[in-house]
């Protein structure tokens, strides 16, 4: 069997180059892999292009990554209220932004995943979204053509891993997690808890070992709004 | 600026409903066993003003299917929060999916009934609720753009006129949109109107008020039978 468990939180995040596309799991509050975060923030990763629902919660969340300017672009369906590095940021013009609708944000990792080109879509036509995109009408109805996001490496949030990197979640803190584990090149995953191969029942599996390449053991953190 | 070009108009001296009165309104609309979603601001307060004897099971973006009333404090699980973060209950029945799942909910016309704030609505029922023109900062979109899309019957809460008296319903929205064509109701502080093929149906008015006042701090015209029946809490 591959090994996928690493024993720290910095070596889990070894080798992510300046430059990377990373995806982040989580929302509001919840499924945040915010261990993995601090580990890239002290690795001083830089250029990063984030693809996450928001944009931190002060200095949590991506909010450490804002403050130490590792940050060169996202892609995002909501900022947030509490993302104040962010906006510092981008006031700056230190960070570009491409806003995203939540769910279509959604389809474009999971046509990433899926190995498909591109979709139509109806949200968003004659909105600022639709601004530079093809429309044509499908069905009777204006559309918009939406392409897929990838990305280098995912950073998840589960709360129990096998070491084959079979995952489940917790309640609502699943999110956006399982998508982008799917749909990036490499997944990395912290877990609260690391369990033998077979330990999980097939039947409650969320996201399938293929998808998973590191997996750390990391007591959650989570900051409040 | 809001209602550029429309004239504003002397708001009449009467009582408007509150926050909560538009919330309670709204949530008549409702019905048992509907799946529903609701946006942030006013239409997050309807959960507390539902008909007796109904149950309706709340839908989250991030991916909960029959959400019940806030947690109290000692049982908030801040793993189980709604899309405002806020911690809260299960009814029985209730699920867990991800998030692609919840939004294919709200686009692909699985729910029943989705509650938004809004900014403007234009005649023909366009929503603009996502930025302010000028405001600070990047804005955000959120859930917006997929709920209006698909959602079977979009209902929009809101003031019926900013701050400044200028109206909140338009010929045509100035602000950035969110959906074209995709508000069925409005649910206002003095008015409850439907987006009808045929144009804005004045359904009924907050009490005390008549159609033609509710017109003029209305910036596009209504359709008015000769008696509106006044609007009740339930």
């Amino acid at each position: 069997m591959k090994q996928k468990v690493f024993a720290s939180l910095d070596e889990a995040v070894s080798g992510i180059p300046d430059g990377a596309r990373i995806m982040f799991g989580g929302f509001g509050g919840a499924g945040f892999p915010n261990n993995l975060i601090q580990a890239l923030a002290r690795k001083g990763t830089k250029n990063i292009t984030a693809i996450s629902n928001n944009c931190g919660t002060r200095e949590g969340e991506l909010g450490l990554m804002f403050k130490n300017n590792q940050i060169k672009h996202v892609i995002a369906s909501f900022p947030g209220p509490h993302a104040n590095h962010f906006q510092d940021r981008y006031a700056a013009r230190e960070v570009t932004l491409e806003l995203v609708p939540q769910g279509i944000l959604c389809e474009r990792m999971r046509a990433a995943a899926a190995g498909l080109t591109g979709f139509y879509t109806t949200v968003g036509v004659g909105t600022e979204v639709a601004e530079g995109k093809e429309e044509r009408m499908i069905g009777g109805k204006r559309s918009i053509l939406e392409m897929p996001i990838h990305a280098d490496y995912a950073f998840i949030k589960a709360q129990k891993a096998d070491e084959l990197g079979n995952l489940t979640y917790r309640l609502a803190a699943r999110n956006f997690n399982p998508i982008m584990a799917m749909a990036a090149k490499m997944t990395i995953v912290e877990a609260e808890e690391i369990v033998p191969v077979g330990s999980i029942d097939p039947e409650n599996v969320i996201t399938p070992a293929i998808f998973v390449h590191r997996i750390v053991q990391a007591k959650g953190l989570r900051y409040a709004g | 600026m809001p209602g550029d070009g429309i004239q504003k108009n002397v708001m009449p001296d009467k009582p408007r409903l509150s926050r909560e009165q538009i919330a309670q309104r709204a949530a008549q609309e409702l019905t048992d066993g509907a799946y529903v979603n609701l946006g942030w601001g006013i239409p997050n307060l309807m959960g507390e003003y539902l008909p007796k004897g109904i149950t309706v099971y709340f839908h989250s973006e991030n991916g909960i299917l029959g959400m019940g009333r806030r947690a109290r404090p000692g049982e908030e699980d801040f793993d189980q929060v709604d899309a405002m973060k806020v911690p809260v209950t299960l009814i029985p029945g209730a699920s867990f999916f991800h998030q692609a799942d919840a939004h294919l909910m709200t686009r692909g016309g699985h729910l029943d009934v989705a509650v938004l704030g809004g900014f403007q609505v234009s005649e023909k029922g366009d929503l603009a609720n996502w930025k302010i023109p000028g405001a600070k900062g990047s804005g955000g979109i959120g859930g917006a753009m997929d709920i209006a899309a698909g959602a079977k019957t979009l209902i929009v809460c809101m003031e019926h006129t900013t701050k400044d008296g200028a109206p909140k319903i338009v010929k045509q929205c100035t602000y950035p949109l969110t959906g074209l064509a995709c508000v069925d109701t409005i649910v206002t502080d003095v008015a409850v109107i439907d987006v009808n093929p045929e144009g804005l149906v004045l359904r009924e008015v907050a009490p005390g008020w008549t159609a033609e006042e509710v017109q003029n701090v209305t910036g596009a015209p209504l359709i008015a039978k000769e008696r509106i029946p006044d609007m009740t809490l339930g």
